[in-house]
C-alpha cells in the first residue's frame, strides 16, 4: 500500500492499496442444494440475460463511517461456465481511499456480489455467501512495485 | 322531417365523404361531448403519472436508455423503472440514474466507489459498464463525486425496446405529429353507439 497522489480524482495525496486475490465461486448453484423437477436451481433461468459480478471492499475510516470501492467485475452470460476460479487476481480498479484511512486498517472486508439482469423484470442486487477480511500494513511501501 | 336523412347518405360516395359528412351531422352538443370525453383521458393519464411519482419517489420512474454504455445490460431503446427512497441508501454495484448539474440528460451508470460519514453525507463515483474509465470525465469541471441531490433514481425493473418509440418520436417529429393528429381524429370522431 503506498500513499501517492490520486491522479483519477481529488489531487490531496490518498492512500493507494493493492490486493491479489483468488476467487473460486460456484454461481449456478443457488441458494440450496436440493434439485426438484420444477425447480432448475439455477440462477441462470430463461428469464436471466447475464449476471454483473463485482468484487467489492468495504471499510470503515476516521474520514467516512462507511466505504465501499469496487475492485474488479466480470459480466458473466447466460450460456459462460458459471463456476470461477480465478487466481492471482489484481484489481482492476485503483483502490484509492478518500484519506488516508488504509494504512494499520485492520478490517477490509472483500465481498463478492452481483447483478441479475432479467430479459424483463426486476433488476435484483445479490451478495454472495463468503467473504474475506483483509487488514493493511502499518507502513506504506515504497519500493516494492506491483 | 322523419323522411330527410335517407335520401341524402345515399347520394354520396367513398368513405371518405362518409367521415366529413359524420362530421358535419355531429351537432354542437356531440362535439363538446367528445371533447370532454378527450379532456378526461389526458387528466386520467396525467394523474395516473403524476401518482407514479409520488409513489416512487423520483421526479421520472420510468425513463429510456439513450446511450450504449450499459452494454451488454441494457440497449439504447431500454425502459428502465425507478425508485428513488429517501432512505435508501447507496451502494456500490447499484445502477443509478442521475443527472450533472446543469445538464438536462439523465444517465444511467453503475455505482463504483461509495464514501459515506458518519451523519449520512454521502459522496459517490460512477462508471458505465461498457465504458473503460469512471465517469469523472462527465461530470462538471472540476467535480470530482456524485451526491444524492443529483440522482434521479435506482434502476429496480427493466423492459427491452419499449422506449424505441420515444426515440423514434424525438428523431423524427413528424412522426410524432402525424401520431398525435391519429390519435385525435380517432378520439374526436369515434361515436359511442
Amino acid at each position: 500500500r503506498k500513499n501517492v497522489e490520486d491522479f483519477t480524482g481529488p489531487r490531496e495525496r490518498s492512500d493507494l492499496g493493492f490486493v491479489t486475490f483468488d476467487i473460486t465461486a460456484d454461481i449456478l448453484n443457488g441458494k440450496n442444494g436440493l434439485q426438484t423437477f420444477w425447480n432448475k436451481n439455477t440462477i441462470f433461468d430463461w428469464n436471466v440475460k447475464q449476471l454483473f459480478l463485482y468484487l467489492s471492499a468495504e471499510y470503515s475510516t476516521k474520514n467516512n463511517a462507511l466505504n465501499q470501492v469496487v475492485l474488479w467485475d466480470k459480466i458473466m452470460l447466460r450460456g459462460d461456465n458459471p463456476r470461477l476460479s480465478l487466481k492471482d487476481m489484481k484489481s482492476k480498479y485503483f483502490f484509492f481511499d478518500d484519506g488516508n484511512g488504509l494504512k494499520g486498517n485492520r478490517n477490509i472486508t472483500l465481498t463478492l456480489s452481483w447483478n441479475v439482469v432479467p430479459n424483463a423484470g426486476i433488476l435484483p442486487l445479490v451478495t454472495g455467501s463468503g467473504h474475506v477480511s483483509v487488514p493493511f500494513p502499518d507502513t506504506y511501501e515504497t519500493t516494492k512495485s506491483y | 322531417c322523419a323522411g330527410r336523412a335517407g335520401p341524402e347518405r345515399g347520394s354520396r360516395g367513398g368513405a371518405a365523404m362518409d367521415l366529413f359528412g359524420d362530421l358535419r351531422r355531429m351537432n354542437k352538443r356531440q362535439l363538446y361531448y367528445q371533447v370532454l370525453n378527450f379532456a378526461m383521458i389526458v387528466s386520467s393519464a396525467l394523474m395516473i403519472w403524476k401518482g407514479l411519482i409520488v409513489v416512487t419517489g423520483s421526479e421520472s420512474p420510468i425513463v429510456v436508455v439513450l446511450s450504449g454504455s450499459m452494454e451488454p445490460a441494457f440497449h439504447r431503446g431500454d425502459l428502465l423503472f425507478l425508485t428513488n427512497f429517501h432512505d435508501d441508501p447507496i451502494r456500490a454495484g447499484e445502477i443509478v440514474v442521475f443527472k450533472v448539474e446543469g445538464r438536462d440528460i439523465p444517465i444511467v451508470h453503475r455505482v463504483i466507489k461509495v464514501h459515506e460519514k458518519g451523519n449520512g453525507n454521502i459522496k459517490f463515483l460512477t462508471k458505465g459498464d461498457n465504458n473503460e474509465v469512471d465517469d469523472r470525465g462527465l461530470y462538471k469541471e472540476g467535480q470530482n463525486w456524485l451526491e444524492k441531490k443529483d440522482v434521479v433514481g435506482r434502476a429496480r425493473g427493466f423492459l427491452p425496446y419499449v422506449g424505441m418509440v420515444t426515440i423514434i418520436m424525438n428523431d423524427y417529429p413528424k412522426f410524432k405529429y402525424a401520431l398525435l393528429a391519429v390519435m385525435g381524429a380517432y378520439v374526436l370522431l369515434k361515436r359511442e353507439s
